[in-house]
């Protein structure tokens, strides 16, 4: 009888989004764009046209999302960027939006963080096109070297584990988005290479781990050989 | 084979810049000015005589949709909204194109809105997509600088504006509607049609919604003719070439550009280096993103990779995301997967969906422990059809269909599991 990853009654794996409360001890009094953040948002209400100025609620609620995880980087202990009850109410305000609309938004869309996280937000794709290709050592791995389990974040504040589904790399799976970037084609030794350059707050390399360039074949190219050659690649 | 010369993704896998001289150096943007002159009406005939199906997964015929839109307009402003929201498992096209070609995507938004009498683009890519995002910025700011956007894009005489959109982790915004959704400021739930997009889509004016592929490949198409697209491929409905994303068990997994048509052998020997322990030691493949119906091995020898073909073996090509998975695959446990991914994506508007994708993946988890009796084999098929065309949207078809594929094909795997699990508890 082979054995079987899950337990029945093992529910880890649907909190994907992190549990939130609008009531929290956690929820600051009050929010605020700073001058430059201000500025953008300015920039991409402009973007749409006259009237339809609720077609930037997603944009600001990123920006907020930004800022916070900009003033988080330099905290201590650090966190990362979320959106509080307060940041969706300004962005309320700033729309003349109902606030419940801007609350149905920030909760229906995954990126949207409603409670703090870690500094640098792990998301751990796990679904088919990675599993196939050895996810589940690399979730393994994250959870080791980080003694914590998904959808946590440890006590210093800079990791927060979470699982996602497919972030479309499948070709250089398995793969993990930390914050803004990808890192492809990884093993559980280059997993733990990258938690430990960023625990010092060292910058990893981006993309791929196993030296490809983009989703070329790994010995190389098989079509446009001759721009290959010219490009120096093979 | 498909030669060098016909490839229309020259910098698929990033090895020159993607800026403008780069991009015009590969021949971007060059005679758009020409192109757009010659008018709308040849613009759509070209596009139709082209044979060009949509890349984003429906296979609708990309003239033929582009006709749709209203010739004059009525008042209100037309739209063109491109579909970068690329979220299907096995999907990773559309990112290459946007980080390492964007100044196709841009050319196409142009030439095809001008085609359908649009004077913006909204281009709305998934959230996720940050690095790609900036770099599509990039080439937009850049097109703008240098007079290819703005008022009197490139000469053209046509008013054209592009906005980058980005989304916030949301499969289902790949959508049309729930796209348009989502474009708006609100949850991206689908809308019923009627009406259609072309008549009331964004911000209910008429908009049409493509996939990044379709209208990236459209500028090259106009340049060296129809017959030339028309002449690649299987056949003439079947026509062109496609970027096909090839992932899990094989020796080399890549994107390539290759032929309509290709056979799926040919495929994966050629370009990824063959099935992880030789051809023999593969069992399934889901041909063409999560959403197609699984195909077992007998059929993958011989079975050629376009819209029709596949059709007839009850799949689909859909986006071209070959998931490729060898004789060491818990395949109930793959189809399981990705029954979980449908739960999580399903937007919650439709009961069939809402409830129907969370019961699923309960059943398949059982199904991958053996923990249930063939009956329920049965019943299992029988709510995925409850589910199917019950929907307002595709979804619930798209969490019905591999679960389907994996019961018409591997059933007795199925029950195989279900003796063993019966025997250990015994």
């Amino acid at each position: 009888m082979p054995v079987y990853r899950w337990n029945i009654l093992d529910f880890e794996r649907l909190k994907m989004k992190k549990p939130f409360d609008l009531h929290a001890d956690y929820q600051p009094e009050s929010f605020a764009f700073t001058k430059a953040y201000q500025k953008k948002a300015a920039e991409l209400i402009a973007l749409y046209p006259p009237g339809r100025q609720q077609s930037a609620v997603m944009p600001l609620l990123d920006l907020a999302q930004r800022q916070v995880g900009e003033e988080g980087a330099k905290a201590d202990p650090p966190y990362g960027g979320w959106i509080s009850r307060a940041a969706m109410d300004t962005i309320a305000e700033q729309l003349g939006m109902e606030k419940i609309k801007v609350y149905e938004v920030a909760s229906f869309y995954s990126m949207y963080n409603m409670a703090p996280v870690g500094k640098y937000l792990v998301q751990l794709c796990t679904t088919t096109p990675c599993w196939l290709c050895g996810s589940d050592d690399v979730v393994k791995t994250c959870k080791k070297h980080l003694g914590i389990g998904l959808g946590e974040t440890t006590k210093d504040g800079k990791f927060t584990l979470m699982e996602v589904e497919c972030l479309g790399a499948c070709v250089n799976a398995p793969m993990v988005q930390i914050n803004d970037d990808y890192f492809e084609d990884l093993t559980s030794e280059t997993m733990k290479e990258i938690l430990e350059l960023l625990s010092e707050d060292m910058k990893p390399k981006v993309g791929s781990q196993r030296g490809r360039k983009g989703s070329m074949a790994l010995s190389g190219p098989t079509s446009l050989e001759d721009r290959a050659k010219k490009a120096g690649v093979a | 084979m498909l030669n060098d010369e016909d490839r229309i993704f020259t910098n698929l896998y990033g090895w020159e810049d993607f800026g403008l001289t780069a991009a015009k150096k590969r021949g971007d943007w060059d005679g758009t000015k020409d192109i757009i002159k010659k008018g709308r009406e040849w613009i759509i005939d070209e596009m139709k005589a082209s044979g060009l199906r949509g890349r984003g997964g429906a296979g609708f015929p990309t003239g033929m949709k582009w006709s749709f839109m209203p010739k004059e307009s009525d008042g209100r402003p037309h739209y063109l909204v491109i579909n970068a929201d690329e979220s299907e498992p096995g999907t990773c096209k559309d990112r290459e194109i946007m980080r390492y070609d964007p100044h196709k995507l841009v050319e196409g938004a142009l030439i095809a809105g001008f085609a359908m009498g649009a004077h913006a683009a909204y281009i709305y890519i998934r959230g996720e997509f940050y690095n790609e995002g900036s770099n599509l910025w990039k080439a937009v700011h850049e097109a703008y600088d240098a007079g290819l956007l703005g008022k009197n894009a490139a000469g053209s005489g046509w008013d054209f504006d592009i906005i980058v959109h980005r989304g916030a982790g949301a499969y289902i915004c790949g959508e049309e509607t729930a796209l348009i959704e989502s474009l708006e400021g609100k949850k991206g739930q689908p809308r019923n049609k009627p009406p259609f997009p072309a008549m009331a889509g964004l911000y209910s004016c008429p908009t049409t919604v493509n996939n990044v592929e379709t209208i990236a490949v459209a500028p090259t198409i106009l340049r060296r003719g129809a017959p030339w697209f028309a002449g690649l491929g299987l056949n003439e409905k079947n026509a062109g070439t496609k970027l096909f994303c090839i992932s899990g068990h094989v020796n080399q997994p890549c994107n390539v550009e290759e032929e309509m048509g290709i056979s799926l052998k040919e495929l994966i020997e050629k370009h990824c280096g063959g099935v992880r322990g030789g051809w023999d030691n593969l069992k399934a493949v889901i041909p063409g993103g999560s959403s197609t119906p699984m195909l077992p091995k007998e059929v993958c020898d011989s079975v050629h990779m376009d819209f029709d073909s596949l059709r007839e073996e009850g799949t689909g090509l859909g986006t071209a995301g070959v998931i490729v998975m060898d004789k060491s695959t818990d395949l109930i446990y793959a189809i399981c997967r990705l029954s979980q991914f449908y739960m999580h994506e399903s937007c919650g508007q439709c009961t069939p969906c809402r409830e129907g994708t969370g019961w699923l993946w309960r059943v398949m988890r059982r199904m991958v422990a053996g923990n249930a009796t063939v009956e329920e084999i049965d019943m299992l098929h029988e709510v995925t059809k409850e589910i199917e065309g019950h929907t307002i949207c595709a979804l619930g078809d798209a969490a019905a269909w591999p679960i389907q594929g994996l019961i018409r094909h591997f059933r007795p795997e199925m029950e195989q599991r279900i003796m063993e699990y019966r025997k250990a508890a015994a």
